[in-house]
């Protein structure tokens, strides 16, 4: 790869980075971005009590996890691309392995595995340290150059 | 009490909104619901902090997920098929099309009453119930008294 090339990488995983972040949801959520690389992200969403799912055991609810997982796996389709373009997630299944522990933060570290013309392919694991004992696992499908104009209810 | 008992009174006192109130991410969501027949519907008021693209403006795909997880365990808990809070095992979730900045419904219909694993079929929609913006199925683990 040649320096021009390489340089152009690095903005533009500055920019994915920049764009997750300014994500509103991600921000209410206090969803951080800890790593962008080609392909790659991990995201972290430090523990809080707004996001408790069961008031008895102040564990974290599975919503949490499921778009802490969607948006670093999105996030690792736009480190993938050459070119920016939208994208839209079409499917997304989540298997819970264990239970999350009250008062961690999670990690979630997404691969974009496959880019075809159309499609990117992508797995995730959302953990509290250590990713090799992870909480829950995810694989999700994105389409690429979705069409970008008003949503109408 | 636990949960599931503050549950059953909200339920006796047809009390959603006291059930909501103890959940702090349904709140934070905006969650609500309302019994259309027998059928739990379950409804995620607009809020600016749900958007996961202002382009659009649409939906964050997590806010979807979230508020079909959340139906279906609601109706899990509503037609009582468990004594403990559901432990969701898998969730699969559809997109079909963007969700746009406006309130989402969303409903749960459980296809097998299992004694330890319950499946469930979920769907949310915004104006529209025959249009769906996204669907999902899920199994979760329950307890049966």
């Amino acid at each position: 790869m040649s320096d021009g090339d390489d340089e152009r990488n690095q903005l533009k995983l500055k920019l994915v980075r920049a764009f997750s972040a300014n994500v509103p949801h991600n921000k209410a959520l206090g969803m951080r971005i800890l790593d962008i690389q080609p392909a790659e992200a991990v995201f972290m969403l430090p523990y809080d009590a707004k996001l408790v799912g069961n008031p008895d055991t102040g564990v974290i609810h599975g919503g949490a996890i499921t778009a802490l997982l969607d948006g670093a796996s999105g996030a690792a389709v736009f480190a993938a691309l050459t070119d920016f373009v939208p994208i839209a997630t079409l499917d997304l299944r989540i298997d819970y392995l264990r239970p999350a522990e009250a008062g961690h933060a999670v990690h979630a570290r997404a691969t974009c595995y496959k880019l075809t013309r159309n499609v990117a392919f992508t797995r995730a694991v959302a953990y509290h340290e250590d990713p090799d004992d992870p909480i829950a696992h995810s694989v999700g499908t994105f389409m690429l150059g979705t069409p970008t104009g008003q949503v109408k209810p | 009490m636990s949960l599931v008992e503050r549950l059953t009174a909200a339920k006796q006192a047809h009390d959603f909104q006291a059930l909501f109130d103890l959940i702090p991410y349904a709140k934070f969501l905006g969650l609500t619901a309302a019994l259309e027949g027998d059928d739990l519907v379950t409804t995620m008021r607009y809020g600016e902090h749900l958007i996961g693209n202002p382009a659009l403006p649409a939906l964050h795909g997590g806010t979807l997920g979230a508020l079909l997880e959340s139906a279906a365990i609601f109706q899990l808990l509503w037609n009582a098929e468990t004594i403990v809070l559901p432990k969701t095992i898998t969730l699969t979730i559809d997109y079909l099309r963007s969700g746009a900045a406006v309130d989402t419904h969303a409903r749960g219909i459980v296809t097998r009453h299992g004694r330890r694993v319950t499946n469930v079929r979920m769907e949310a929609w915004q104006t529209d119930r025959g249009t769906p913006v996204a669907t999902a199925h899920a199994i979760f683990l329950v307890m049966r008294s």
